[in-house]
């Protein structure tokens, strides 16, 4: 069985050539996304935006910003991974991150720095705000209808009506429906209860070894994508890898050592029940190694093959996702 | 040298302007259109693309408006993706300064700045009243008093983070209290050009003191060049030189092989703009009241308009009539003495285009506008999506620059170069 592997990056140029090369390198390889990591009082460019920048001039890999729900709207969050969607033509995804720390609550100076459990609510709020809004415009609401005058049928856009503990979105958006309907939202999860208050896809998850991963597979839903990561350095030699790896501490276990021993482990795990990896290069040219190399192993043992499906709902597997309006109006 | 032109082109609108019953008109949010568009305006040179900011579907008569085009993408989104598609236009959006907050907007503006190699540019617009806030944490928290203060507040605060150089800052002022560190170094412009659209005495100031450009509404040559002047004489006591504040009204315009040609179309467009169901919108937001009884073919209603403008009739837009009874007794007298019903007057008195005529004529008249100081060059607003300004660019800007009034090719890789500030 193939498994899908995805790449993590955590790079925090500001040239667009930078991230533009990393990505096209790892869509020329036919991973099957990046991660753009972010958090919302990180140095670095905001993770949505290198996103967008890079849509127009890749063509296969899904696209998964990180942005927060802590600090910013929810409508706006909307609207802009929707319009990621447009502009990739459905690649898009959106991995969530709250933000406990206080010096972050200082950059937007409205409110206290929200307890834990609060956070949790508010972000489990906010998704459903997002995915709300990405559905109230139904797929055929545009009709151009030259006999009545119409562009758009009202009755197939909708009100959505949040309220919450943290905010109201009264909503439709201002985005008509993306591509995919639904982009793929994930999650990096340490403790699953805390994530299961969520409405996500994709898990991102840190086990240690197999037995470990078959365990953590098994503490969340069935229906969900889960995906292990791995901090890596790759080399020809272990021994050079070990020693580039150094004293490097993470919370995802850390690999070092040949492509052909990356290619055992993800083996080794593949029983666990993963729906893939998402790999952390340790430094940029481990990304090289993994697009030129790595997946050239993988795709050797039968563990890795390039998806022909051209959205990122469709390479994991997700199911078509239906319009919750759509279907209210079929079953009333 | 004559003074050169700037040239900018607005990404078609949701509102009655655009057209979309034409065989011509294409997806207003696939971004191939945002894609033709911006390459048609690179390749003729222009300065900038403009896109406006969406943050409320439009009501009227407590419903959604159904009749033009709507559904548009996020601002930052889409132009960040339009910087991969060309290499010197500049990227300029509409944020709404109330329901954007200065540090998460400032590293967006500073990122687009940095992904695009020095082109990004704000509309900084400001909005009170509960409708659009409705979508937002906050509500309708802003007073329209104090809608001014919170723009100019929010420039200062924006500034004081691009300024920063990636480094520690503490902003208090009656808006904002914020402080930490703006993880964004000095991008290739430093600040981001800002452009702003207030039309009312504070609106000037606020331009004359923080702006690069206005986005004007005065079209007519006097008028125009009234507004130039005022402006302009406000800059001095803010410190700043006449050249450093750019003039740019929105503006229309079609070509014909003749000038009577290009009157028929343009006729032909005003029919296609106004549709009979939107005459009756278009007369409501004006009489302030439901007249969806009344006949688009028939005469104007005798009744007058509701004058209350805490409840308008339409939201989302904002208001066009200083005085409605005095517009409603113009319109009427129009009417009667030309004998139109709703729909004709409709098309008379409402979004005539700017500039009709030949290229030659066309070019001409931009022209003279520029040299006489009504303005420092145009936003071009198109009627059509996305091939809207492909006849200008082939047309019209070939002969500008033969009359030596506008570039043949960038001369800079930033905006703020290419628009010739400092």
């Amino acid at each position: 069985m193939t498994l899908q592997v995805a790449v993590a990056l955590d790079d925090r140029s500001f040239a667009a050539q930078d991230w533009v090369a990393a990505v096209q390198q790892a869509d020329d390889a036919r991973l099957d996304f990046v991660t753009f990591d972010d958090a919302f009082g990180r140095r670095g460019p905001d993770a949505v935006l290198v996103a967008s920048r890079v849509a127009p001039v890749t063509r296969h890999i899904g696209l998964v910003p990180v942005a927060t729900t802590t600090h910013t709207e929810p409508f706006h969050l909307s609207t802009a991974l929707a319009t990621l969607d447009w502009v990739s033509r459905g690649r898009a995804g959106w991995q969530v991150r709250v933000s406990a720390d206080p010096a972050e609550a200082d950059l937007l100076g409205q409110r206290a720095p929200l307890g834990f459990d609060d956070l949790f609510t508010e972000a489990a709020d906010a998704v459903e705000v997002v995915r709300r809004l990405w559905d109230s415009w139904e797929d055929d609401a545009i009709i151009k209808d030259v006999a009545t005058g119409r562009f758009v049928d009202r009755d197939k856009l909708h009100y959505i009506d949040f309220a919450g503990e943290h905010f109201t979105v009264k909503g439709p958006s201002i985005v008509p429906r993306p591509p995919q309907g639904q982009p793929v939202i994930a999650a990096l999860t340490h403790q699953a209860r805390v994530w299961e208050r969520l409405d996500v896809d994709v898990y991102f998850v840190t086990p240690a070894d197999v037995d470990n991963a078959a365990t953590i597979v098994r503490q969340l839903p069935a229906e969900k994508k889960v995906f292990a990561d791995v901090v890596v350095f790759l080399d020809a030699d272990q021994e050079t890898a070990i020693r580039r790896r150094g004293a490097t501490t993470s919370d995802a276990a850390v690999f070092a050592g040949t492509p052909a021993q990356l290619a055992d482990l993800i083996a080794s795990w593949e029983p666990a029940g993963i729906a893939g990896v998402r790999l952390r290069p340790g430094t940029p040219a481990d990304l090289t190694t993994i697009t030129g190399e790595l997946t050239g192993v993988l795709r050797e043992r039968g563990l890795f093959a390039p998806s022909t499906a051209t959205t990122l709902r469709e390479r994991l597997g997700l199911p078509v996702a239906v319009n919750r309006y759509s279907q209210e109006a079929a079953n009333a | 040298m004559p003074k050169q032109i700037i040239l900018a082109a607005h990404f078609p609108g949701v509102n009655n302007t655009t057209v979309w019953s034409d065989p011509r008109s294409g997806s207003q949010i696939e971004f191939s259109s945002f894609e033709h568009l911006a390459r048609t305006a690179e390749r003729g040179k222009f300065d900038f693309f403009f896109l406006a900011e969406g943050l409320r579907l439009r009501e009227q008569r407590g419903l959604i408006h159904d009749l033009d085009v709507v559904g548009r993408p996020d601002t930052l989104t889409v132009l960040t993706a339009l910087a991969a598609v060309t290499t010197h236009l500049g990227l300029a959006g509409t944020l709404n300064a109330t329901f954007h907050e200065p540090y998460e907007l400032a590293r967006q503006l500073a990122t687009l700045d940095h992904l695009s190699g020095g082109r990004a540019a704000w509309n900084v617009v400001t909005s009170h009243g509960a409708f659009f806030g409705e979508n937002f944490r906050r509500g309708g928290f802003l007073d329209h008093a104090d809608r001014y203060r919170r723009a100019g507040e929010f420039i200062e605060a924006a500034r004081t983070l691009w300024d920063s150089d990636g480094g520690d800052f503490a902003i208090t002022s009656s808006q904002f209290d914020i402080k930490g560190r703006f993880g964004v170094p000095r991008s290739p412009q430093g600040r981001p050009v800002v452009l702003q659209a207030g039309d009312s005495s504070e609106g000037r100031d606020l331009a004359a003191r923080y702006a690069d450009a206005i986005f004007s509404r005065h079209h007519k040559l006097d008028d125009a060049q009234q507004f130039y002047r005022d402006v302009k004489d406000r800059l001095p006591a803010y410190g700043r030189n006449r050249d450093s504040l750019k003039i740019i009204p929105g503006v229309s315009y079609v070509l014909g092989d003749t000038d009577a040609d290009a009157q028929e179309k343009a006729h032909h467009i005003r029919r296609q703009q106004v549709t009979p169901q939107t005459a009756i919108l278009l007369l409501e937001q004006l009489w302030n009241q439901d007249l969806s009884a009344y006949d688009p073919e028939g005469p104007l209603p005798a009744v007058d308009p509701v004058l209350d403008e805490a409840d308008t009739i339409i939201k989302g837009r904002a208001g066009m009539f200083p005085d409605r009874l005095k517009t409603a007794n113009e319109w009427r007298a129009l009417a009667e003495a030309k004998k139109l019903s709703i729909r004709d007057l409709v098309i008379e008195v409402t979004g005539r285009q700017n500039f009709i005529g030949t290229p030659d004529r066309v070019a001409s008249l931009l022209n003279e506008y520029v040299q006489t100081d009504a303005c420092d060059g145009f936003i071009l607003v198109p009627h059509l999506t996305p091939a809207g300004l492909d006849d200008f660019v082939d047309q019209v800007v070939p002969l500008l620059q033969e009359r030596g009034v506008f570039r043949t090719s960038y001369e800079s890789s930033t905006l703020r170069a290419n628009l010739g500030l400092a």
